[in-house]
């Protein structure tokens, strides 16, 4: 017998393949057809067997909590994510407007602060903001970019609108699981791709490597043919799979800080044949991390002397430093401003509704109403530092109110939104489990995106959360092309 | 190629060897222990002890055990994490150099590491060590050898390529001449005579361990002799684990990196390889036994260490001291 969905429980979300019980979306009939075709050990054997491959592969990430063998598979749920065409264009439209007005923003704080000057943004926000950079202060980037490379989250809501949860415009990771995760669909499950237009993914080494070169410093010896690098923290950074797959499919070298030394404000590698200048760094660590010259002085991983020759015009760095500024969970409050004071237009993809902590009628009301609301540290990510008001006890509660008084600089608060559901292959049948998605946008010459992104599963029954170090795991995304 | 990676290589090179050689060598006495009379007293002391005294690890070993025998050495050798040398220790340490340097490696090499090591954490493992050892150790003798092979088939011959084989022939070469100096451990039971069914029991026993003797009974037709066991292993020219074998390979290698021709020299590393070469071919049996093997043998290994250490010292010199589990060699 095949695996049916006769006992699936739609419930009160917006569900991704259902819009009632036993109605199935169109776009996801002939997956339907499929699934019901296959019966449920032969499912469970393939799961089994993908699973398998991503540990063979060593497709795994490190979660620093557990001492346990620190090298985990990222749980992989076989029914893949679809996206309507229609519904993928909105989606592209929208980052696009939203990458092209943070990337002016970031250009205006480093130089004029018109934004700040004409009251959009409060200046008290740009000061007090822990990732402003100083060193930036009237620097001109290359190509005028700064975030070359973003993820921005996005969730839907109840009735199934696309809202943007955060920004990464740092150094969002996550990436190899859209491609591996597509290899491994294709392998254990050929047949579906034969009867759907699933768009491609296999090229993002190549539109990331085409990026990095465009981006090659003023000073570069060679502009046609610049050395690209992907600088890792090294083997115990619990993205070094990545780290490695990315420098894998551009074919670059990937450095650790003690490969790259920098002398008279030019960056070399240390080869057998001696030094080798450095033209672009895609770099996977945070600015903190980069110079100890500058930055963190203990850092061990990072380069001396490298921000200075990126100052200089002879390397370039993507991102740019100083983007951690965009990205704030405080400044996320002001991108729909932004795009409006930018671009003069209204933005496609709204914010989820936010209130901050630093305007007195918004902390009144996150005080009152904590109990309902999710509270987030303006700094902190992958799950960390954050406070959902209906699964807390009152002891968190009380500790958050406080934490709010002290630093309101430093707080956010958004309404609960109920995350939509996709069924997920949990214990041998079909269970509701709450998704997000992370596009992954490539700022170059043009803007890129490939289609889909990565869709992470919150697979603990009932959790909104789905960051990978929290126990979520990931499924393949598609965007389909109707006929 | 970047410093750190060639390095990574060399001793990716290395450690897959090492677990290959030391896989063997539990394999070989293992059967061995098998023919011999067990019930002569300290047997197994006798049949086990040279073994670490070969590998240089007795120190460690007690350490962490009390009595040598077969059960103590085997797992010693095998799954003891704080011995260094152990096939696991030497696989979780090729694996770790692997996860470094995957970008330069292919996908299919890394895989092959990546499972040896997986299955060497697994259950199955563990129990067919119990039950079967002799399997166990030719599976990972098995996995090795595919290693290498995918390497030969999957990667560039390049730089990469070749401080890889730089790595497996200095780690085989320097095997070679433990497993052969094994013998001079070996104390032969008082009422037995050189040449005596034991001896050549032994001898035997040290060309099974390089995987010489079928190979050996092809190139001599007489009984197995100690002084043609020794040309064997150390001079024969086209078997791929005799010492002078590995030297020529390592040689060739050094030479492929700088592109400098071979019997010139342009580094240290190569001169010191070109003389060890050249000596190796031009030496005779009877030369070794006047020096004495031992001292022979233990001078080889000497020399192999350093055409490593000057290979650092060539193309690795801008590096930070290597980590303290890299830098563990048996030399």
């Amino acid at each position: 017998m095949g695996l049916n969905f006769e006992q699936y429980e739609v419930g009160e979300f917006f569900d991704e393949m259902w819009t009632a019980p036993r109605k199935v979306r169109p776009h996801y009939q002939q997956l339907l057809t499929r699934f019901g075709e296959t019966p449920a050990e032969e499912l469970e054997r393939k799961y089994q067997l993908a699973s398998e491959t991503f540990l063979n592969q060593g497709i795994t990430f490190t979660v620093y909590s557990d001492n346990q063998g620190t090298e985990r598979i990222m749980p992989f749920d076989p029914l893949p994510r679809i996206i309507p065409t229609a519904e993928w264009e909105h989606i592209e439209r929208g980052l696009i407007q939203r990458i092209t007005a943070l990337n002016l923003f970031l250009k205006d704080i480093y130089h004029e602060q018109r934004i700040v000057k004409e009251g959009v943004v409060p200046e008290e926000v740009v000061k007090s903001a822990r990732h402003f950079r100083p060193e930036m202060v009237g620097y001109d980037v290359p190509k005028d970019v700064y975030i070359h490379i973003c993820g921005s989250d996005l969730i839907r809501d109840r009735d199934g609108r696309y809202l943007v949860l955060e920004d990464n415009g740092r150094c969002p990771s996550g990436v190899s699981y859209v491609l591996e995760n597509r290899e491994v669909m294709k392998r254990v499950f050929p047949k579906l791709f034969a009867r759907n237009k699933v768009r491609p993914v296999g090229h993002y080494g190549q539109e990331l490597l085409n990026l990095l070169r465009y981006v090659a410093p003023r000073n570069c010896r060679t502009p046609n043919e610049p050395t690209v690098v992907l600088l890792t923290p090294g083997i115990y950074n619990s993205a070094y799979f990545e780290h490695s797959f990315l420098a894998r499919s551009m074919g670059i070298e990937i450095v650790v800080g003690g490969d790259l030394i920098v002398k008279d404000d030019v960056v070399y590698m240390k080869t057998t044949k001696g030094l080798k200048r450095v033209d672009v760094i895609y770099r996977r660590m945070d600015d903190d991390f980069l110079d100890p010259k500058v930055f963190r002085a203990d850092s061990l991983l990072g380069v001396p002397g490298l921000v200075s020759a990126y100052r200089a015009g002879n390397v370039n760095l993507a991102n740019a430093i100083g983007t951690g500024i965009a990205d704030d969970k405080v400044m996320y409050y002001f991108v729909p401003k932004m795009v409006k004071f930018y671009l003069g237009e209204d933005p496609i993809l709204p914010n989820v509704p936010t209130y901050l902590s630093m305007f007195e009628k918004d902390r009144k009301y996150m005080l009152e109403n904590i109990s309902q609301l999710v509270i987030k540290s303006a700094n902190e990510s992958g799950g960390y530092g954050m406070l959902i008001g209906p699964h807390a006890t009152k002891e968190q509660h009380e500790q958050f109110r406080q934490a709010i008084l002290v630093d309101p600089r430093n707080y956010i608060g958004q309404p609960v939104v109920s995350l939509s559901r996709s069924p997920s292959f949990c214990d041998g049948s079909f269970e509701g489990r709450h998704i997000d998605l992370r596009p992954y946008i490539l700022y170059g010459e043009r803007i890129t995106i490939i289609p889909g992104g990565l869709t992470r599963v919150a697979l603990r029954k009932g959790s909104l959360v789905v960051n990978s170090s929290q126990g979520g795991g990931s499924k393949d995304t598609w965007v389909v092309d109707e006929d | 190629m970047l410093s750190r990676v060639a390095d990574t290589l060399y001793w990716l090179g290395r450690y897959i060897e090492r677990a290959e050689n030391n896989a063997r060598i539990l394999d070989v006495n293992l059967q061995v222990t098998l023919d011999s009379d067990e019930s002569a007293p300290d047997a197994e002391l006798y049949a086990w002890q040279p073994i670490l005294a070969t590998l240089e690890d007795v120190k460690v070993f007690k350490s962490v055990y009390e009595a040598i025998n077969g059960d103590t050495v085997c797992d010693f050798v095998t799954f003891e994490k704080n011995n260094p040398n152990s096939i696991w220790s030497c696989v979780a340490a090729a694996r770790e150099n692997a996860r470094t340097v995957r970008e330069y490696i292919s996908s299919e090499m890394w895989e092959r590491i990546n499972s040896l090591y997986l299955w060497l954490k697994s259950e199955p493992s563990r129990d067919l060590v119990g039950s079967a050892g002799i399997d166990f150790y030719r599976h990972v003798v098995d996995q090795c050898h595919q290693f290498h092979g995918t390497t030969d088939q999957t990667l560039m011959h390049a730089d990469g390529w070749d401080f890889l084989q730089v790595g497996k022939f200095i780690e085989r070469g320097d095997s070679a001449s433990r497993i052969l100096d094994l013998k001079y451990h070996i104390l032969l039971p008082q009422e037995e005579e050189v040449g005596g069914t034991v001896d050549i029991v032994q001898w035997q026993a040290v060309l099974r361990s390089c995987s010489a003797l079928e190979a050996y009974r092809k190139f001599y037709t007489g009984p197995v002799t100690p002084w043609s066991v020794a040309e064997f292993v150390i001079l024969n020219d086209r078997f791929p684990r005799s010492i002078r074998f590995s030297v020529d390979a390592l040689d060739t290698a050094i030479h492929r990196i700088s592109g400098c021709d071979r019997a010139h020299y342009s580094n240290e590393a190569e001169r010191l390889s070109g003389r060890l070469c050249a000596e190796l071919t031009y030496v005779t049996t009877a030369e070794i036994f006047r020096t004495g093997m031992h001292e022979y043998l233990d001078a080889i290994q000497t020399r192999l260490n350093e055409i490593g250490n000057a290979m650092h010292r060539q193309y690795c010199e801008w590096m930070e001291p290597a980590p303290v589990s890299q830098s563990q060699s048996q030399g």
